[in-house]
């Protein structure tokens, strides 16, 4: 399995992860060589295995919905990198 | 002062309920010890320095009161992907250098509620991924056993800072080893819990249904005590269980005669080191010399394959979890940009390290469409059958024994260049976090003077189990009394 350039380069846009020339030729080498070890999972007969998402068997945990103390609008935005308003500030969608 | 830099959690604890130490006392060792060695450790990303003096002498007053526990007063690390209201948690990522929490991580609420001094926040690898902590955006801990090499990792700090006195105990994560593996080349003693044994919430996500929190301590009585504090369901966990949390310390016990142990030949890979596997191999022995039954001849037939399914899921919930950083919560955001497509790409670009990035995109493409059938569900099953085996080797043995890892130490920078070798570095401890069960690791002895650590492993629940076999080889053999070399002037 050889990742090409322009696979990691559209790899990189479905992540959003900027990328330059240096690493798209890092990465096309590292993550081909990664897979290609990794084909050893093809080997393991699977056959009516079902797959495991979780170690713990839990379905659906739901609980009452009560109200409690949350935090205040001053914590929540005291890290945010522009906020206006008391709202979080973004960028245009639509440009 | 000399005599306070190793004392254990319970001889702390005896010495303040005497009167004859006070935290004040025992939180300003610890100060002028991280003074003294963290130049060349770099243990810490940040030293909480007045906070924890704050809090020492608030203990002082809770014991002088007469209402407190064994961990009152007593100076901790929490590892740096812990939440902390009001300092800072930065998971050794340029994505949150500056971040600080309004919030406390449950296990950081449960320890203050016992009167925690927190003398700062562990080093790590970035977003808890890697096995050196060379991948600290920051800068590297070295090992106190050898400052060229590495102390292991993610939870790299939290084991140089207990095994060199920076701190009394410390709380790591560990989602394929990152609690272990470093316990065990720092030669102190580490454990993983079994998934929902702890709450995770507050824990800065890496791979959700892998992630546990757990306890680095110098013995295996403080990792009982510092257990006790930290386990038990969270309703703001859904996946944390509810299920009693029994007396830890009630199972230290040194005795394991007639206890089924058995040794998973796949584990002694091709790969390992003479060394390691001739300390194993005499740990084993000394095990059975205890009174233990060995089965030297179990098999966990689908391990080979556990390395390629654990960096298939763990990176796949890992781009998940990951996609969160977008510059406009919180964290780091790209100042100038042409678009907010263009601005969040920029914020990742800079923001995270290169083994992050491999990992997103590593994940990405695992989960893009016309490869996850061949790659993330084929993991997915493949984690079924290794749970499995699992569970048919505990239907024979009450616990599996292996070593933490197949190396000692290494040098730094060895393995940055290859990241397939350095995700080798956690085979022995990958597959316990697939199956999501708990494991332990405890100082087994020293190859050149370079510490291995031996790994005992039970099936969901088994922590007590865990801490009975560790303590009664603790016990005979005492590896964990030797202190590292490293000394504050010079080398």
């Amino acid at each position: 399995m050889r990742l090409s350039r322009e696979e990691v380069q559209h790899i990189a846009l479905l992540a959003r992860l900027g990328v330059d020339e240096a690493d798209l030729q890092k990465f096309s080498e590292q993550l081909s060589n990664i897979l290609e070890n990794f084909e050893i999972l093809q080997k393991v007969d699977t056959t009516g295995v079902p797959p495991t998402s979780h170690p713990v068997a839990l379905s659906n945990v739901i609980r009452d919905d009560e109200a409690a103390p949350s935090l205040l609008p001053g914590e929540v935005l005291a890290n945010a990198p522009r906020e206006e308003d008391g709202c979080f500030r973004v960028r245009a969608v639509l440009e | 002062m000399m005599a306070k830099r190793y004392l254990s959690i319970h001889e702390a604890h005896e010495l303040l309920a005497k009167g004859e130490v006070s935290s004040v006392e025992l939180t300003e060792a610890a100060l002028q010890r991280i003074d003294e060695v963290e130049e060349k450790l770099r243990a810490f990303v940040t030293v909480t320095r007045e906070l924890a003096l704050e809090q020492a002498r608030h203990a002082d007053e809770r014991i002088k009161s007469g209402e407190f526990s064994v961990l009152t007063g007593i100076p901790a690390m929490i590892k740096d992907n812990m939440c902390t209201r009001g300092t800072r948690t930065t998971c050794a990522s340029r994505m949150l250098e500056s971040f600080v929490p309004p919030y406390d991580a449950a296990v950081v609420e449960k320890l203050n509620a016992q009167g925690m001094v927190m003398v700062g926040k562990g080093n790590m690898d970035e977003f808890a991924m890697g096995s050196s902590n060379e991948h600290s955006a920051f800068f590297p801990a070295h090992n106190p056993w050898d400052l060229e090499r590495v102390p292991g990792g993610s939870s790299g700090g939290a084991a140089v800072s207990v095994a060199a006195g920076e701190c009394i105990y410390a709380l790591g994560s560990d989602t394929g080893g990152s609690i272990r593996q470093p316990a065990g080349f720092c030669s102190v003693v580490g454990l993983k819990p079994t998934y929902g044994r702890v709450s995770r919430y507050g824990l800065v996500a890496f791979a959700s249904s892998l992630d546990q929190i757990g306890p680095v301590t110098r013995d295996v009585t403080d990792c009982a005590i510092v257990l006790n504090a930290i386990a038990g369901y969270d309703r703001q966990d859904s996946t944390s269980v509810d299920r009693p949390v029994p007396d830890y310390t009630k199972s230290l016990v040194p005795d394991i005669s007639g206890l089924r142990i058995g040794v998973p030949r796949e584990y002694f890979v091709e790969g390992m080191e003479s060394g390691v596997e001739q300390v194993i191999r005499q740990a084993i022995g000394k095990l059975e010399e205890l009174g233990a039954e060995i089965d030297w001849d179990v098999s966990l037939p689908d391990t080979p394959a556990a390395l390629a399914c654990y960096y298939i899921i763990a990176p796949s919930e890992a781009m998940a979890n990951l996609a969160r950083y977008d510059g406009v919560k919180y964290g780091y955001s790209a100042p100038e940009a042409k678009s907010m497509w263009d601005a969040m790409e920029k914020t990742r670009q800079y923001g995270f390290g290169p083994e992050v990035k491999r990992r997103i995109m590593l994940g990405t493409y695992a989960l893009s469409a016309g490869y996850y059938e061949a790659y993330y569900l084929k993991a997915q099953k493949v984690r079924t059958l290794i749970a499995r085996e699992f569970s048919e080797a505990f239907a024979q043995c009450d616990v599996l024994v292996t070593p933490t890892s197949p190396t000692v130490p290494f040098r730094i920078g060895e393995k940055m260049d290859d990241p397939l070798q350095m995700y080798l570095s956690d085979v022995c401890t990958l597959p316990i976090n697939i199956a999501g069960i708990p494991g332990i690791s405890v100082p087994a002895g020293f190859v050149d003077d370079l510490p291995v650590g031996m790994q005992i492993l039970g099936e969901p629940f088994s922590e007590e189990m865990l801490l009975r076999v560790a303590f009664a080889y603790e016990q005979a053999t005492g590896w964990g009394e030797r202190k590292p070399p490293v000394q504050g002037k010079g080398r």
